[in-house]
C-alpha cells in the first residue's frame, strides 16, 4: 500500500469520527451500564416472584400432602409425603428446599399428571412459544404496516377503520374473539382449521425444537408445514388482533405528529427525497412509542394465551397451567408463573434494549431512566 | 416614628377594602359553576366522552334497579323452565333464553351488578394502597424504603396481572369475593408507579422544598402538597381502569373462578352459551356484545375525564 492511498484512507475515517461519533462505537459505556443495570434488576425481580409464587402455593387453605394424594390416602402415606416434601420444617426453610430444587430444574411431581412438572413444561412450552412467536410476529409487521398506512392516507376510509378497530381491540376480550372467531371459521366460513395442531392422519414431524411449524420446515416436509401452518393460524390471529390495532394506532399517531416537526420540513428544503424521509427519518423516532408498548403486549400475549389455548384445543403450556389451576395442582402452577415470568421479564429487557438502540437520549445520554 | 407607622398600616386596610369593595361580586357558588361549565365543556369536546357517559349511567342505573326493569327478575337465580329453553330472540324473549329457559337480557343485566360492584371494590381497596406507597416511595427517594417499596411492585409488574390473579384466585375457593382479592392484590402496583413517577419530580419542586424549609412535617408534606398534583392522573387512569376490571372479572368467571352459578356473570355466560354454539348463537354472542359495550362505555368516560382534568384547554387531545 502506497504512501499516499492511506493518507487519504486515514483522513477520510479522521473527519467521518468526527462528524458522527457514536456511529461506529455503538454501545456507550453509559449504555453497556444501562444494560447490567437492567440485567441485575431483573435477578431481583425473579428472585421476588419466586417469593411470591412461594407464598401463594402455600396460603392455600388445607393440608398440601392431603391435597396432593387424595382423600383416600392413609394417615402412614401422608407422614411420608411431608416428611418427602419438607413439609414439617418452617416456612423459610421449606422455601430454601424449594428454590435449591428449581434452581437445579426440579419443580417437583405434578399431582395432576404424576410426572416431573419440568418434564411436563418442556413438552408444552414449545407450542405456545410457537404460537406467541407467530402472534407477535404478526402483531409487529401488522401494526407497523397498518400504521403507516393509516399515517400516509390520513382521514382516509383506512385511517377510520384502523381506528374503530383499536377502539374494538380495546374492548373485545381475548376470550369473546377467540369464541367469535372459532364461530367463524368453524362453522359459517371453514377455509381454515381451527382445533388442535395437525389434521388427522399427518404424522407430527421430528421433535427437534418442539413447534411443528419450524420442525416439519427443518426436515423438508413442506405439506406438513402447511397443515401446521393453517392450524396455528386462528389462535395466533385471536392472540395478536387486539393489541396490532392498537399499535397500529400509536405508530399512525406518532408519525401524524413528526411529521409537523421542524426537521423534516428541513429535510425536504435540502431535498432529501421523500421515501427516505418517510422510510428512515420519519418512521424511526416514530416507533418508539409503539415499540414500549409492544413489549407490553408480546408479555400480554403469553397470559391471554392461556384462555386461548384451552378455547382451541391447543396443547400448549398455557392449557396445561389452566388445567393445574383448575385441579389446584400447586407444582405445577408455580412452575408455569415462575416459567411465564421469567419469559415476561426477558422479553422487557428485550424491549428496552431495542428501545435504547432507537432512541439515541438513551443510548448516548447515559440511561436516566 | 411609630404614629407614621400607624398611619401607613391604615392607609393600607382603606386600600385593601377599597379593593374589595371594587372587585367583581364572584360568590363561592358562582365560582364553582364557572368551573364545573369549563370541565363540562372540556368532557364534551369529544363526543364519544358524551357517549361513553350515557353508557356508563345506563349500566348503573339498570344494575340498580335491575329488580324492576328486567322483563323476568325470577331468572336471575336458580329458576328452570324447560318449556322455553333454547329459544331464539322474540318479542317475548328480547335476546332469547339459555338451556335452563331463562331470559337472556334480564341475566346479562343482573349480571351488571356483580361486575360493577367488582370493579368499585377492587379499585376502592387497590387505589388508596397503591398511591400512599407510590407517594412514600417518591417522596422517601434513595432510602431503603424506596427500594424496598419499588421492588416489589417491579415484582408484581413482572408477571401479567391476570396470570397472577388467575393464580391466586385458582388455589382459593372460587367466589366472586376471592376473585376481588386476587384481582386487587394484581392492581395496586400499576398506581405505586404511576404516582413514584409524579411524586419523585414533586419533591424537588420549589413549593415542597419550601414547605419543609418553614417547618411543615412529613405528613402535611405528602398528603397536603405531593397528593393534591398526582390526583388528576390517579382519577383518569381510574376511571380507564374499570373498563379493564371489568374485563379481567369477566375472564376470571368465563373459566369459573368469578361469580358462581346461580347468580349470573357475563363470563359465564359466554362460556356456557358456547357449548351450544353455533346452533343457540344468541346464548354467546349477546353476553359477548354486553361485555364489549361495558369495556368501551368505560373507555370512553375515561378518555372523557382525562380531557376534563388535563391542564390547557384539551385542543391537542
Amino acid at each position: 500500500m502506497d504512501a499516499g492511498g492511506s493518507r487519504i484512507v486515514h483522513t477520510s475515517f479522521f473527519y467521518r469520527s468526527q462528524e458522527i461519533p457514536h456511529k461506529k462505537s455503538g454501545l456507550s459505556m453509559n449504555f453497556k451500564k444501562f444494560i447490567l443495570n437492567r440485567l441485575l434488576l431483573s435477578i431481583v425481580v425473579i428472585f421476588g416472584l419466586s417469593i411470591v409464587i412461594f407464598c401463594i402455593a402455600r396460603i392455600v387453605p388445607g393440608d398440601p400432602a392431603r391435597m396432593a394424594l387424595g382423600a383416600t390416602a392413609t394417615e402412614h402415606a401422608l407422614e411420608t409425603f411431608r416428611a418427602e416434601n419438607h413439609l414439617k420444617e418452617p416456612l423459610p426453610m421449606q422455601y430454601v428446599y424449594w428454590i435449591k430444587g428449581v434452581l437445579t430444574g426440579d419443580f417437583g411431581i405434578s399431582t395432576m399428571t404424576k410426572r416431573p412438572v419440568i418434564q411436563d413444561m418442556m413438552e408444552f412450552l414449545p407450542a405456545t412459544l410457537e404460537v406467541v412467536i407467530l402472534a407477535a410476529v404478526f402483531l409487529v409487521l401488522g401494526s407497523i404496516f397498518l400504521g403507516r398506512l393509516a399515517a400516509k392516507h390520513k382521514d382516509s376510509v383506512l385511517d377510520a377503520a384502523v381506528r374503530v378497530f383499536s377502539y374494538a381491540g380495546v374492548a373485545i376480550p381475548g376470550f369473546v374473539l377467540a369464541v367469535l372467531l372459532l364461530l367463524l371459521f368453524g362453522y359459517v366460513w371453514p377455509i381454515i382449521p381451527v382445533l388442535g395442531r395437525l389434521s388427522h392422519g399427518i404424522a407430527a414431524p421430528p421433535g427437534i425444537t418442539g413447534m411443528y411449524t419450524l420442525d416439519s420446515l427443518l426436515s423438508g416436509n413442506f405439506s406438513t408445514f402447511g397443515d401446521a401452518f393453517l392450524h396455528i393460524l386462528t389462535p395466533a390471529l385471536a392472540l395478536c388482533a387486539g393489541g396490532m390495532f392498537q399499535e397500529a394506532r400509536l405508530v399512525r399517531n406518532a408519525m401524524t405528529e413528526n411529521m409537523g416537526k421542524d426537521y423534516l420540513a428541513a429535510m425536504e428544503g435540502y431535498g432529501v427525497p421523500k421515501r427516505l424521509i418517510m422510510n428512515k427519518y420519519l418512521f424511526k423516532p416514530s416507533l418508539i412509542p409503539a415499540v414500549s408498548c409492544m413489549g407490553m403486549d408480546i408479555a400480554a400475549l403469553m397470559s391471554n394465551a392461556f384462555l386461548i389455548e384451552v378455547i382451541f384445543g391447543w396443547p400448549g403450556i398455557s392449557k396445561y397451567g389452566m388445567n393445574a389451576m383448575l385441579a389446584k395442582d400447586l407444582n405445577a402452577i408455580s412452575g408455569v408463573i415462575l416459567i411465564f415470568g421469567t419469559i415476561f421479564v426477558v422479553i422487557n429487557i428485550i424491549v428496552d434494549i431495542i428501545v435504547a438502540y432507537l432512541d439515541p437520549r438513551i443510548r448516548l445520554g447515559g440511561g436516566k431512566q | 416614628m411609630i404614629k407614621s407607622r400607624d398611619a401607613e398600616i391604615k392607609k393600607a386596610l382603606a386600600y385593601e377594602a377599597k379593593r374589595q369593595e371594587e372587585r367583581p361580586v364572584t360568590s363561592n357558588f358562582q365560582k364553582h359553576l364557572d368551573n364545573l361549565k369549563k370541565a363540562g365543556h372540556k368532557f364534551f369536546r369529544n363526543k364519544l366522552s358524551g357517549v361513553g357517559l350515557a353508557v356508563v349511567l345506563l349500566i348503573i342505573f339498570s344494575a340498580i334497579f335491575a329488580n324492576y326493569i328486567t322483563p323476568y327478575p325470577i331468572h336471575a337465580g336458580a329458576y328452570v323452565d324447560f318449556a322455553h329453553s333454547n329459544q331464539p330472540p322474540s318479542a317475548q324473549f328480547l335476546l332469547g333464553t339459555d338451556n335452563m329457559g331463562r331470559d337472556i337480557l334480564t341475566r346479562i343485566i343482573f349480571s351488571f351488578r356483580g361486575a360493577l360492584y367488582m370493579a368499585v371494590l377492587v379499585l376502592a381497596i387497590s387505589v388508596p394502597v397503591g398511591v400512599f406507597l407510590g407517594i412514600l416511595g417518591g417522596y422517601l427517594k434513595g432510602t431503603i424504603v424506596d427500594t424496598l417499596i419499588m421492588r416489589i411492585t417491579d415484582v408484581f409488574l413482572s408477571v401479567p396481572a391476570l396470570l397472577l390473579a388467575l393464580a391466586v384466585a385458582s388455589v382459593l375457593k372460587p367466589n366472586l369475593t376471592n376473585a376481588m382479592m386476587a384481582v386487587t392484590l394484581m392492581w395496586w402496583p400499576w398506581y405505586t408507579r404511576l404516582v413514584y413517577g409524579m411524586a419523585t419530580s414533586c419533591r424537588n419542586e420549589n413549593f415542597v422544598i419550601s414547605a419543609g424549609l418553614i417547618g411543615a412535617g412529613k405528613a402535611h408534606i405528602i398528603f397536603k402538597e405531593i397528593l393534591p398534583n398526582c390526583l388528576s392522573a390517579v382519577f383518569t387512569k381510574m376511571a380507564l381502569d374499570v373498563g379493564w376490571v371489568i374485563l379481567i372479572g369477566a375472564t376470571l368467571s368465563y373459566v369459573g373462578l368469578g361469580e358462581q352459578p346461580p347468580t349470573p356473570s357475563l363470563g359465564q355466560m359466554v362460556s356456557d352459551g358456547a357449548r351450544y354454539l353455533p346452533d343457540s348463537w344468541w346464548m354467546t354472542v349477546f353476553p359477548s356484545i354486553a361485555i364489549i359495550i361495558i369495556i368501551l362505555g368505560f373507555n370512553f368516560m375515561g378518555d372523557g375525564i382525562g380531557d376534563m382534568l388535563s391542564k390547557g384547554d384539551g385542543k391537542d387531545a
